[in-house]
């Protein structure tokens, strides 16, 4: 087992915090929630301290907020049904681009690796991309294949493929198709048996690790055309297969899940108020892997844990947000 | 009142006798745990959104279904829609679950789901009602907060 320490609670949001990120590069947090405010928070020596609230830009709950690949740009999703644009062109944070086109809330918002596609989802049960021309945003696709509201949106780390959670318990995963220049679905994931919250790809973008109110963790595995373990791939389309689910471990609500990219660790966010990290077994098939847990805190937060994600830049260092109104810094070391 | 209303004789339900208060609970050094009683009576003065009575009086909580765990600060309720197409199961139980909201402290993990085998989508309300997120959007949604806070007021 290792320890999780615990570097520094936040305190600052009124009401439940629902997501946090982190820059890509310096030591900057971002926080969201039912206080319709953004908390951008710095490390300044050994404390995090609050460097601006963005306010103004919903006018309702935001729901995620995600960091450009390039660090200049803060995207956010609220239940208003817009998706903003934050720059510092001025020098300060402001909002001086809203995505609209849902319906009703949008749920999720992520960036793709060159920083040139924009994803969200929402509870209109699409999925929308968008391209990013010199701060012209424009509608690349939406795509209406979930049956259900979507929860989480995540691009692959290195293409432009596209995975989406829904409240219909499936993941999908989408592409533009060359021929048609039109986005579309080329997979569904199907195991889970109710709302998968969230997601996350491995470093290589070859698996997905998903996490659903059905209380357990799966992850999946990418088998292409050809690939030499003999999946069929029917049509010449990539299979995904769940070749493992962690269960009896979380006893509600798995809210998010967050793949580090540095150290391959797991971490989980769940209604129990507890933050589970899982390690995968040195020694295990890579195509029936298994998944030890190698850290449990209890009372992480005194409420539902939301949002779990680990630093980019400090190994084992990672950053949770919840409906207790704290976002907390935690350091896991082996 | 509505005209088209669904349940056009609903049964009703005698009420419980009030609850009696020991000496233990008015003695503020004895820590009083949550109980099912004290639950029921937090619940049991809803309105039903289409009759004037309360959902105690349409036998919708009961309060032999409703679990309490306070050390592990669970709460479970079960309700009864008075019939089992009720398109206002979701409406109430929604309620309940803002009552208890309200009322409880912020530690208790509240699940409010439709007793087994009393409503046809019975599986699509309580995955409604336990999602969490679209409980906050709805709450954020002044029209429907009217009619809520109109179950949870007192009757007029």
């Amino acid at each position: 087992m290792g320890t999780l320490e615990l570097k520094q609670s936040l305190t600052g949001h009124k009401g439940r915090v629902w997501s946090v990120c982190w820059h890509p590069t310096d030591a900057l947090l971002a926080s969201c929630g039912e206080d319709k405010t953004i908390v951008i928070w710095r490390l300044e020596g050994l404390e995090w301290v609050t460097k601006m609230i963005l306010t103004e830009g919903h006018s309702r709950t935001i729901r995620e907020l995600a960091w450009s690949p390039c660090g200049n740009y803060i995207a956010s999703a609220s239940f208003d049904a817009t998706t903003a644009v934050w720059d510092k062109k001025s020098g300060q944070f402001e909002c001086n681009t809203t995505l609209e086109g849902h319906d009703n809330e949008v749920k999720s918002v992520s960036w793709s690796v060159s920083g040139q596609l924009l994803a969200t989802c929402g509870r209109d049960k699409s999925v929308w991309v968008w391209e990013v021309n010199d701060d012209e945003y424009e509608c690349d696709g939406t795509i209406m294949e979930h049956t259900q509201d979507v929860k989480k949106v995540r691009w692959h780390p290195h293409e432009d493929i596209l995975a989406s959670a829904s409240y219909d318990n499936t993941v999908k995963i989408h592409k533009e198709e060359a021929a048609k220049n039109d986005w579309s679905s080329i997979a569904t994931l199907s195991s889970h048996t109710s709302t998968v919250w969230s997601l996350s790809w491995d470093k290589t973008g070859n698996r997905i690790a998903t996490c659903s109110d059905d209380q357990t963790v799966k992850i999946w595995r990418e088998y292409k055309p050809g690939n030499e373990t003999g999946v069929a791939t029917p049509n010449n389309v990539p299979v995904w297969k769940c070749i493992c689910t962690v269960s009896g471990y979380h006893t509600r609500t798995i809210y998010d899940i967050d793949w580090c990219k540095v150290t391959g660790l797991l971490v989980t966010a769940c209604g129990d108020d507890i933050i589970r990290i899982f390690k995968e077994d040195s020694d295990c098939d890579p195509h029936q892997p298994s998944f030890t847990m190698v850290c449990s805190m209890d009372n992480a937060h005194t409420q539902d844990v939301n949002c779990v994600q680990w630093s980019p830049t400090v190994p084992g260092q990672f950053a949770s947000a919840s409906d207790d109104s704290l976002v907390k810094i935690w350091l896991y070391k082996e | 009142m509505n005209d088209n209303l669904e349940n056009i004789n609903p049964k009703l339900y005698k009420k419980l006798d009030d609850r009696k208060i020991t000496s233990e609970e008015e003695d503020e050094d004895v820590a009083d745990e949550f109980d099912a009683r004290e639950i029921f009576d937090i619940i049991k003065n809803i309105n039903d959104p289409e009759h004037p009575l309360t959902l105690e009086e349409l036998n919708v909580v009961d309060q032999s279904l409703i679990e309490v765990d306070d050390k592990a600060n669970r709460v479970n309720v079960k309700f009864t829609p008075t019939i089992p197409h009720c398109s206002m199961a979701t409406l109430i139980g929604l309620s309940i679950r803002v009552q208890l909201l309200r009322a409880l402290p912020a530690r208790f993990k509240v699940n409010v789901e439709i007793s087994p085998g009393t409503h046809v989508s019975e599986a699509a309300v309580n995955k409604q009602l336990a999602d969490k997120e679209r409980v906050a959007a709805a709450l954020e949604n002044s029209m429907l907060l009217g009619v809520i806070n109109q179950c949870l007021g007192p009757r007029n």
